[in-house]
């Protein structure tokens, strides 16, 4: 985040859906210093309750994983194998998104409990932590929806920005889209390993040696628990476990990639140039992550599994805030942008999920005319 | 015992460790039983008791982690309050080797965990063992004639050397003189009256008139206690260590208030690089923790008064001075204490 203050500043401006909006420095001075405000409100009010909140999170997760595992020894008998299986594809949702997500940003550093530190805690998918903090906490938290810096526009892989130049390799936009969903942990495992700089040849595999030892560990020891040690365990039962697994996986997969493809891309959400957002000030960076995320609605359980992420805004307002908070303090950032004239992007899952699919197959062809780039 | 020993293999195995990976089997198991850990050390409250009415003493059941501690060190015991987990050093009383610790705490102002403890410690409650540290220890040889001088709280440390020594049926000449407020608020006051082989002189600091002694440790006190002693232990409030000191000059001390440093006269302008994190600052003459949390970044800290350990970092480059000794550093890297340190021109920290 740029912070530094040139005088004088421009104003910023957006066309979304088809209303232009408009800021001048003054105002995202005071926009800035609002939800600075909401913030420091928040973090004066951390305490018990949050750490209780995460604790019990992470005792239904643990438990839900125990049980689920245990079930699936017994998955010989068709409903125990849905039940476990369910179970652990519940737990490993959990562990990733309310729980390993939230806590790898900082949410509970301030407990001083080494189980809940951002430094040290480990989660269970192929991404080492230690990688997804760099790319996720730092490059895509501080360069959201810049093209060109944020790496999650696309993922190196898709086209999901008009700003991204056509080329015949995209025509298999869909097909790279489905794979990255079904194989998603992978794909976020590989994250750090920036294949498209590699193909582009501005550098080589090389370069990447340690990044690659690191997934390699991960990955290993991810894939020897899931798909051998356990199997082999049950003995005779190893293909049921095996398979309940692989599918606890895939549930685990699927569901993480829509609750994240529906976080930046559907309609109407905003990429920015990096032109646009040199000198930027704290107002206007909120401004961005604003217009550069979107909300999912929904219940109590549907945002927990979510990891709280359908309040994608308030999550890139505040990253490091409890997740569970941000559901108390959506109402109010809604307010407070209303009164800045900023749009409010949120929708249901079907809804911004079937715009995400409808930008991923559009942009698998090249943009019709140039004046649709980089409106 | 065998089935523990067994349970224990099994739980530490590498096969457990890939099956509950990447939490470990301590993440499970914490959530059957808070103390049910392998790799942290941690402590159960079993029993809480009033000796004096301001302080508490709790009696603590520690689970197998804790390697144990060496009378009069102290341990960095972790509790956690309103959501939040606090370390502080406490001197256990109890005798090294005793199956229970025994901690006794003092009520005193700005005292958070202290006072937390004094008002909430109960039965059932679960506390960390963070670490143990402390060179305010015996040495393997006890000297024949051992004075030992302690203030208020002071007198953990003592309790435990002199429960130490008694259990090991100890023969050495003993003297102890302990300084409290009033007799109603001596800790430990039976139990000295009724241990033998240790000649236990008691100052009264607000009323004189109960105790054995007048007023504050001098050339008398000592000359009453234990002329010419083989060794000197002293913990308590810093006027009393500074006191002991100037009679005798080779005392062992531990102090618990914290140390008041002066800030160097001038910041040193130096430019500290928290290498790992991307940030610099220019040096303002605070301690390097405080910088660190003045520039946004949260390193571990824990006591901050420079003797737990908890915010030890590395330091790749640069002088630093312990605001507490006064030493400087090498230019060498070394783990230093960044509660209380501060650079001497530019420093690289690895946080």
């Amino acid at each position: 985040m740029t912070v530094t203050t040139l005088a004088p500043q421009k104003s910023i401006s957006k066309t979304v859906a088809g209303t232009t909006v408009t800021m001048t420095p003054e105002q995202a001075d005071a926009f800035g210093r609002e939800l600075d405000a909401l913030k420091e409100r928040v973090i004066a009010d951390l305490g018990e309750r949050d750490t209780t909140y995460i604790r019990r999170i992470i005792k239904a997760q643990r438990g839900l994983e125990v049980a689920g595992r245990a079930m699936l020894f017994g998955g010989i008998f068709p409903p125990f194998w849905l039940a476990g299986t369910a179970m652990l594809g519940l737990s490993k949702i959990l562990d990733n998104m309310e729980i390993g997500h939230n806590v790898m940003h900082g949410q509970y550093d301030w407990t001083g409990d080494p189980a809940l530190s951002s430094k040290t805690f480990e989660w269970d998918t192929a991404c080492p932590a230690d990688q997804w903090r760099h790319s996720h906490n730092y490059m895509h938290h501080t360069y959201t929806n810049i093209v060109g810096m944020d790496r999650d526009i696309g993922y190196g892989i898709l086209r999901m920005s008009e700003d991204q130049r056509w080329r015949p390799y995209f025509l298999g936009n869909p097909v790279y889209a489905f794979l990255l969903m079904v194989l998603f942990q992978y794909g976020v495992a590989l994250h750090e390993l920036e294949t498209e700089r590699i193909r582009a040849g501005e550098i080589t595999l090389a370069d990447k040696r340690e990044i690659l030892n690191g997934i390699w560990r991960k990955t290993k020891r991810q894939t020897l628990k899931d798909y051998v040690a356990f199997p082999l365990l049950s003995g005779p039962f190893a293909p049921w476990v095996f398979a309940g697994n692989l599918t606890a996986n895939l549930i685990r997969n699927v569901w993480s990639y829509m609750i994240i493809f529906c976080g930046h891309f559907p309609e109407d959400v905003q990429e920015f140039s990096i032109e646009e957002t040199k000198a930027e000030t704290r107002g206007q960076w909120y401004f961005r992550q604003v217009l550069g995320s979107a909300n999912l609605t929904g219940g109590k359980l549907f945002h927990i599994l979510s990891g709280n992420l359908s309040f994608q805004i308030e999550h890139h307002l505040f990253p490091d805030i409890p997740a569970h908070r941000h559901a108390e303090i959506a109402t109010e950032v809604r307010e407070i942008c209303k009164r800045y004239g900023v749009p409010y992007n949120s929708g249901s899952l079907p809804r911004q999920f079937g715009t995400v699919v409808r930008k991923i197959v559009k942009l698998a062809l090249p943009s019709r005319s140039a004046a649709t780039a980089g409106s | 015992m065998f089935t523990q020993t067994l349970t224990k293999r099994v739980l530490a195995s590498p096969l457990v460790d890939l099956l509950t990976g990447p939490h470990g089997v301590d993440r499970y198991t914490e959530l059957v039983t808070p103390t049910w850990t392998l790799a942290d050390a941690r402590a159960k409250v079993i029993a809480v008791r009033r000796q004096t009415p301001r302080s508490a003493t709790l009696i603590l059941e520690p689970n197998r982690a804790f390697a144990g501690f060496r009378a009069g060190q102290h341990i960095n015991l972790t509790v956690e309050i309103d959501g939040r987990l606090r370390t502080r050093p406490y001197s256990p009383a109890s005798a090294e080797g005793a199956p229970h610790i025994e901690l006794t705490v003092g009520r005193h102002d700005g005292g958070l965990v202290s006072n937390y403890l004094y008002e909430h410690a109960r039965p059932g409650m679960v506390v960390g063992l963070d670490s143990v540290g402390g060179d305010f220890v015996l040495p393997d040889v006890r000297p024949r004639r051992i004075l030992f001088v302690s203030g208020g709280s002071g007198i953990t440390p003592v309790m435990s050397m002199l429960r130490t020594m008694r259990a090991e049926g100890s023969d050495r000449e003993i003297a102890f003189i302990h300084y409290a407020r009033s007799g109603q608020e001596a800790c430990y006051r039976d139990e000295l009256a009724a241990m033998a082989g240790v000649r236990v002189l008691h100052g009264y600091t607000r009323s004189p008139e109960e105790g054995d002694l007048d007023g504050y440790f001098g050339a008398d006190h000592l000359a009453t206690a234990m002329p010419s002693p083989d060794a000197v232990y002293v913990c308590g409030p810093p006027a009393l260590v500074e006191a002991v000191r100037k009679h005798c000059a080779d005392a062992n001390w531990e102090s618990f208030v914290p140390p008041v440093f002066g800030v160097p006269s001038e910041p040193s302008g130096g430019r500290i690089a928290f290498a790992d994190s991307g940030v610099a600052v220019t040096d303002d003459g605070r301690s390097l923790l405080e910088q660190a949390e003045a520039a946004g970044l949260k390193p571990e800290s824990g006591c901050r008064m420079g003797i737990c350990h908890t915010c030890t970092l590395r330091k790749t480059s640069g002088v630093v001075k312990n605001l507490t000794t006064g030493a400087m550093s090498s230019t060498e890297a070394e783990d230093v204490q960044i509660c209380v340190s501060v650079p001497v021109g530019d420093v690289d920290i690895a946080l």
